[in-house]
This record gives structure tokens, C-alpha cells and sequence, in this order.
């Protein structure tokens, strides 16, 4: 069963085959903390896309040969769940798979003070439970969270967001039926703070000066998903804060009675 | 037994150099090593081509047989690009399934000839739906000195040139060769061009001491009019968007270049 | 002059904290001249010095800390011995026993079994090996009762208390002998359940309250009151029956 491909993927009002703009961002919902073994865990909904992340570690690293005398060794793992995509993909890792785990493992490294821990390794597990286009990034802000939700010491939260060329326009976060069906797809990664590219990666055909408005454009979305990632580390810790004030409140109360 | 990793003192010197603008082989930042390309050497094969990029050496050869397509393009032929880093390559590669190193190579290497639709797949069909041609591309690294991308993406692009089908026609569903041969349908001709980062320096064709020491790679691979077709950022580094686009430009030209080794105008 | 933060706000790894001429402490890192943090945590400026107390972290082990561990494996010279960090620890044979080892008439599982508990002190750990222990001295050894809790490691210092002043209280209060190992892990040893049980109370809800102040009152509040219950129910268990 393949699915029809649309006619038209933007109508002439500029608007998207799923009501989007051509600058708008899916929705995109958030929770850190949600897994009681991993050390650290994170959780995104972006559009379809359902990710979800967990860190182990810093811990001893096996095979012993796998170590690295001087820092962590970061390993991860992105991996697709069978009944994720529409026709069903085998649970066996496939060669997609095995190349986003390394640009994925790429994006994050720079974001890590590895040299803290040497000889340990810091296993993360990206699982893709439903995939709409562009898991490779949502995969990697979830992934940054779950290191920072680990305690990990960071230089910077890693944020990704892609954007491309569908139908002649310069769009951003595309989904799968852009994906396919556009002329350009750049997922990119990136640390504000540092002003660093940690992943790019082009597939389509682009112009000298389409590329870097595209690339332009996706930098744009990276920094509205690290807003949204401080955002949602926030949150983690007002519960926690509200619910002080209130064994405070409660505390006072009782003393008066 | 020559150890392949740089001493350390190596590699601050390279690093050192670098920071000045210049390369330990005395090249300048943008050239790449001295390179001879070499078609046509594996008779069996429908297409091959050797490169030797400065000591990197890559065989590439492709092959063209019957198969199905895929269910979501069912007038089209296929194309499949697979890499082996061959354990006489160097003393750091292993007997065994694909790592992920040799799975980005094939893949960034399809990348670039796919995006540009540099072979007209649906000149390869046979019977929609049911019987296409399909390429096979097979990277073969024989000695690693560096740069395996760029190397294996214009040895593919030269042994693409190279490759001739057989001529045949179709008998009660099946297919049967006549004599004769016609070179395989192309339409572009994409070439991949890496820059290594090392410091705040950017080289093209790192070889392998410059990788050992670079912080990151970004290959940028262009077709036929300068359009970008492929991009990948490699290794734990990072580039800042500003060296994105330097590197881009310089990458631009280079691919033309490059490009001339393989397509005489 | 600028900090771009108050103190005990919360602050997310890559958060610029400070510039120039302010020193970077815990949970920071300095580049260029400006302090960023690396932790999710509160942000804390004293005098020229900025910290971050994270909200979450794991223990890295350091010579001289008092750890309680659990022994994983026996091996021909010690044991191997889980320390709830990156790291594995090992106490070897010679830093258990006040004679010198003698493989064929020692038993080692004798001494410490898979699962034991102990408390020990790390006396070795460095870039280039796993924390070496020991339990040769006063206080360290086998744990043969009472309960282990696991707090978050940061949290130690608030469970202790300026000079002692927090555990001391809850000991009293309490009548537990209380050891924490600077890994986050505590053992409670008392009379009673019951007296456990309080003791663990305590050491949970300043764990949930650590950010606060005026927390010593509150816990002892808490304690005091919950024993006056207790006491209150004995009371009145132990009405005699009317005849």
C-alpha cells in the first residue's frame, strides 16, 4: 500500500497541505522526566511525530575496549518502532537508521563535557514511536533534554529543526509528504550559545543563495525550539517549586492552628 | 607495523601550520592532492573506475541487472549504493557487516548522484510495476589516506560514465541480451567536495592526519549547474554558519573543477 | 558589574550567568570571559563568585568521602562494589582485613558476600583508575541493620546541616544512629520501626524542601508533632478497660 502522493503540496494562497504557513512550526508538546529507570528522560510531540528519549549514564562502559581514556564515550541509538510508519518497517536497524544514529551522536558531542568522565559511557536511546518527517531533529532536541534531565554537565541544550523547499517555497519543519514530495529537505542542529552547527545535513537541489536562506531559515527554527526546551525544563521544576510553597503554606497553617 | 594514529607531537604541528595557513604536504588551503582517475579497468563489471586521491585509493564498479521497483515509483529503475571499507585499507578497518562509517559513505555518496538525478531511472524501465534495470554501485575502498568521500563520489561519477548496458529486448516477459551496448542513461554529473575544520581554519581534501586532527567535516556536493544537491556535517565538531557559507562557496568552484577530470566538455 | 540572574532563579544549561570579572563555581563553565551554567539548577551569586546548586547530579567520587556501598562482586583480591556513580569502586583484600591476606586460608565472601552492605571511605580515585576503598578505620565496615534510603546526592550537605546541626536534631528526635555517605545514600538504624520510619520522614521531606529556609524548624516541627501523635495513640491504647 503507497500512499497517493497531493497534487499540490501549497495552494496559491501559500498555505500548507495540513493548514500550516510557510514559516509556522508544528505544534509541539514537551515533558521531561518521564521514564523512573533511565537516569534522564525526555518526551516531544511535534506534529504526528511522537519521540521519546532516555539517558544512561555516566556509567562503566561494556565492552571494556569501547573506552576512551580521556572522556565518555557517547553512544546512541535511533531506532524506529516497527508500527511507526505507515507500511511496517522491520524492527531490524536498517542503513537509515544506522547513519542517524551517527550524525545524531554528532549533533550532541559538542553540547557534552565528555572530558569529565573518562573511561564511562554515556548511552542515549532515541525511539521513534510515530514518525511524520523530520524525527532526526525532534529525536535530537528530545535527546538534549534527556541529557540535561540526567544532570549531565552541558555547554549548551542542542535544538534542531529543519526546513527545505516545497512546491517552489522556502518552508519550514516539513512533514513527510513535503519531505517526499518537496524539492529540498535540510535537517539542521544547533547551540545558540556557542553559534554552532552540530548537524546539517541537505538532500533536494538547491541554489547557492536558496541554500542559505534555507539554512537561514531553519537557524530561525532552531531558536524557537530552545525556547520551547527551557521552557519545558521550567516547567519540570515548577512542580516541583509550587508544590514547596504549598507544604510551606500548609506548614504555616498548621502551626497557627 | 606503521601506527596510524599521528604521535601527538604530529599532530600539534599539523595543527600549527594550519593555524597560519599552511599544510604540512605544502598544499594551500583549497587545493586539493594530486589525483589520477583511471576507467574501464574491470571487464566484468558494467561500468568501474579507479581514483588515486593522492595514497587514497577507491575501485568503484557498477553492475546492471533485472529486479523489481519500488512500490511507490513503479515506472522507475533503481539505484543502489553500497561502501566497503576493505580491511587492507588501512589497519583501523575490521572484517564484519557495514559499520556506520561505511554506511554514511555509501549513503552520502548515493545521495549526491540521487538528488541530482543524475541517471534517468525511468529510461530503465522494463515492465511498470513489475521489471526494471536496476545499478548497482559498489564503493571499494582500497587504501585509506584520507577524504573517502570525495574520492568515492567522483571514482562513482567516473564509473557511472563508464558504464554501458547491454542492449536486449523482451521475450514473453523475459528479458534476452542482443549484442551491442549503449552507455547508461545520464543527466548529470554531481561532485562531492569535503572541507575538514581545524582550529578556525577550513582545508579542502583533508588527508588522513589532517581527519585525525580536524574537528569537523562538511561535504557539499553540486550538480551540473552549481546547484547544491547533498550536504552532510561529519565528526564531534561544530561549524558556525558563517563558515557554512565560506565553505560553500569555495566548495562551488572546486566541484567544477573536479568535475572536468571525469566529463570532457 | 552584571549578573544576569537573581539568586534562586532557575537557570538551564547554556544560560548566560555572568561576565568579566565574576569567578565561575559549581555547575559553570567560563569561556571568553562570560559564565554560562551546565546544570539545570538555582542560580547563586556571593561576593565575585557565581554556582549553580543543580537540581539534579550524580555523586563522582572524591578521596576522603565516606561512601556506603553494595557489593556486586567477589573477586580473587576483593570486591567489586556499587557506589551509585560513573564508577565502579573496589575494596581490596588488605584494605578490609588488619592482617595481611592469605588466599588460601581467607574467605573472602565470609568477610563481605554479594549484596552486603558497607560503609567506606574512599582512599584513591583519579583520572586514570576506579575509586579504591577502604574500611579499615572507625565507623566503616559491614552494615548488619536499619534501612538505606538514596536521596539525590546534592541534597547531602542540607541532610547534614551547618556543623552537624540537622542530622544531630533528627538523632535526637529520633534516637537513630544515622550514617550518610557522601553518595547520596543514608542508613537508618533505630529502637523501633516506628522510630525509623520518623527518621526517614525527615530526611525525605528535606529532600522535597531543600530550597527553603527556616527547613531545621519545620523538620523538628514535624518530628515533635508526629511523635506527639504517636504518643497521644498510646495514650489511649492504653486506657485499661473498664471492668
Amino acid at each position: 500500500m503507497s500512499q497517493k502522493k497531493p497534487e499540490k503540496l501549497i495552494d496559491e494562497n501559500d498555505i500548507r497541505s495540513d493548514g500550516r504557513k510557510l514559516n509556522e512550526m508544528r505544534q509541539v508538546k514537551i515533558e521531561v522526566g518521564i521514564l523512573g529507570n533511565a537516569d534522564g528522560s525526555a518526551y516531544i510531540e511535534m506534529g504526528k511525530n511522537r519521540i521519546l528519549a532516555a539517558v544512561y549514564g555516566p556509567r562503566e562502559i561494556h565492552p571494556r575496549h569501547q573506552a576512551l581514556p580521556d572522556r565518555a564515550a557517547l553512544r546512541c541509538r535511533y531506532h524506529m518502532a516497527p508500527f511507526s510508519v505507515q507500511e511496517r518497517k522491520s524492527p531490524a536497524p536498517s542503513r537509515r537508521e544506522h547513519e542517524l544514529s551517527k550524525v545524531i551522536r554528532e549533533s550532541l558531542e559538542p553540547s557534552i563535557f565528555t572530558e569529565y568522565y573518562p573511561r564511562t559511557a554515556i548511552d542515549l536511546f532515541i525511539e521513534v514511536l510515530q514518525a511524520d518527517g523530520g524525527t532526526r531533529c525532534a529525536g535530537i532536541t528530545v535527546a538534549s533534554l534527556a541529557l540535561a534531565d540526567a544532570g549531565i554537565p552541558m555547554r549548551d541544550l542542542v535544538s534542531a529543526c529543519a526546513a527545505g523547499k516545497v512546491d517552489g517555497r522556502l518552508v519550514l519543519d516539513l512533514n513527510d509528504v513535503e519531505d517526499k514530495g518537496g524539492e529540498a529537505d535540510m535537517p539542521l542542529a544547533y547551540m545558540p550559545t556557542m553559534n554552532a552547527v552540530t548537524l546539517l545535513q541537505m538532500d533536494g537541489m538547491l541554489t547557492g543563495e536558496e541554500f542559505e536562506q534555507v539554512l537561514n531559515m531553519a537557524l530561525e527554527g532552531c531558536k524557537q525550539i530552545n525556547q520551547l526546551q527551557k521552557e519545558a525544563l521550567r516547567a519540570k521544576y515548577k512542580v516541583v517549586k509550587e508544590a514547596e510553597a504549598e507544604k510551606e503554606e500548609e506548614g504555616e497553617k498548621e502551626a497557627a492552628e | 607495523m606503521v601506527s596510524v594514529m599521528a604521535s601527538k607531537v604530529r599532530q600539534k604541528r599539523i595543527a600549527q601550520l594550519i593555524a597560519r595557513g599552511k599544510r604540512l604536504d605544502g598544499r594551500e588551503p583549497t587545493d586539493y592532492r594530486e589525483i589520477q582517475l583511471e576507467s574501464g579497468l574491470i571487464e566484468r563489471a558494467e561500468g568501474s573506475a579507479r581514483i588515486r586521491l593522492g595514497k587514497t585509493e577507491v575501485l568503484v564498479g557498477t553492475k546492471i541487472e533485472a529486479g523489481e521497483p519500488f512500490t511507490d515509483t513503479p515506472n522507475e529503475g533503481v539505484l543502489t549504493v553500497n561502501a566497503e571499507l576493505v580491511p587492507l585499507a588501512s589497519p583501523t578497518f575490521e572484517p564484519g557487516p557495514p559499520d556506520e562509517k561505511s554506511v554514511e559513505l555509501a549513503r552520502v555518496v548515493d545521495r549526491g548522484i540521487r538528488e541530482s538525478k543524475a541517471i534517468a531511472l525511468e529510461d530503465l524501465c522494463v515492465e511498470p510495476g513489475k521489471k526494471v534495470f536496476v545499478v548497482f554501485v559498489d564503493v571499494y575502498v582500497l587504501n585509506h589516506d584520507g577524504n573517502l568521500i570525495d574520492a568515492s563520489a567522483l571514482a562513482a561519477l567516473a564509473a557511472l560514465v563508464n558504464t554501458k548496458m547491454f542492449n536486449y529486448e523482451v521475450k514473453e516477459g523475459e528479458i534476452k541480451i542482443k549484442s551491442g551496448y549503449k552507455p547508461l542513461p545520464l543527466r548529470n554529473y554531481p561532485v562531492a567536495v569535503t572541507h575538514a575544520k581545524i582550529g578556525d581554519k577550513l582545508i579542502v581534501d583533508p588527508w588522513l592526519e589532517e581527519e585525525q586532527v580536524m574537528d569537523a567535516r562538511l561535504t557539499l556536493a553540486f550538480e551540473k549547474d552549481g546547484k547544491v544537491c547533498a550536504t552532510q556535517k561529519g565528526g564531534d565538531g561544530y561549524f558556525t554558519p558563517q563558515e557554512v557559507f565560506e565553505a560553500s562557496k569555495i566548495a562551488q568552484q572546486k566541484a567544477i573543477e573536479l568535475r572536468k577530470l571525469v566529463v570532457k566538455e | 558589574m552584571p549578573v544576569f540572574y537573581e539568586n534562586r532563579q532557575l537557570v538551564t544549561p547554556g544560560d548566560l550567568l555572568a561576565e568579566n570579572e565574576y569567578i565561575n563555581g559549581e555547575n559553570t563553565y567560563k569561556e571568553n570571559g562570560k559564565i554560562y551554567a551546565t546544570r539545570v539548577g538555582l542560580f547563586v551569586a556571593e561576593d565575585k563568585r557565581v554556582h549553580v546548586v543543580a537540581l539534579k547530579a550524580f555523586y563522582l567520587p572524591m578521596v576522603g568521602d565516606t561512601v556506603v556501598g553494595k557489593v556486586l562482586e567477589v573477586t580473587l583480591g576483593g570486591w567489586v562494589t556499587d557506589i551509585r556513580a560513573p564508577y565502579l569502586a573496589m575494596l581490596r583484600a588488605s584494605d578490609a582485613l588488619e592482617r595481611p591476606f592469605k588466599p588460601q586460608k581467607d574467605d573472602l565472601p565470609s568477610l563481605f558476600d554479594v549484596g552486603d552492605i558497607m560503609v567506606a571511605k574512599i582512599v584513591a580515585y583519579d583520572r586514570t583508575r576506579d575509586p579504591l576503598l577502604t574500611v579499615l578505620e572507625r565507623g566503616l565496615g559491614k552494615v548488619t541493620r536499619g534501612q538505606i534510603i538514596e536521596i539525590t546526592p546534592t541534597k547531602i550537605p542540607r541532610v547534614i546541616g551547618k556543623q552537624g546541626s540537622m542530622v544531630g536534631m533528627i538523632k535526637e528526635e529520633t534516637g537513630c544512629l544515622i550514617t550518610i555517605g557522601q553518595n547520596g545514600r543514608i542508613i537508618i538504624s533505630g529502637k523501633s520501626p516506628e522510630d525509623e520510619r520518623l527518621a526517614i520522614m525527615a530526611i525525605r521531606k528535606i529532600e522535597q524542601e531543600a530550597h527553603t529556609s527556616g527547613l531545621t524548624d519545620r523538620v523538628t516541627e514535624m518530628l515533635k508533632k508526629e511523635k506527639g501523635e504517636k504518643s497521644k495513640k498510646e495514650v489511649v491504647e492504653n486506657v485499661p478497660k473498664e471492668t
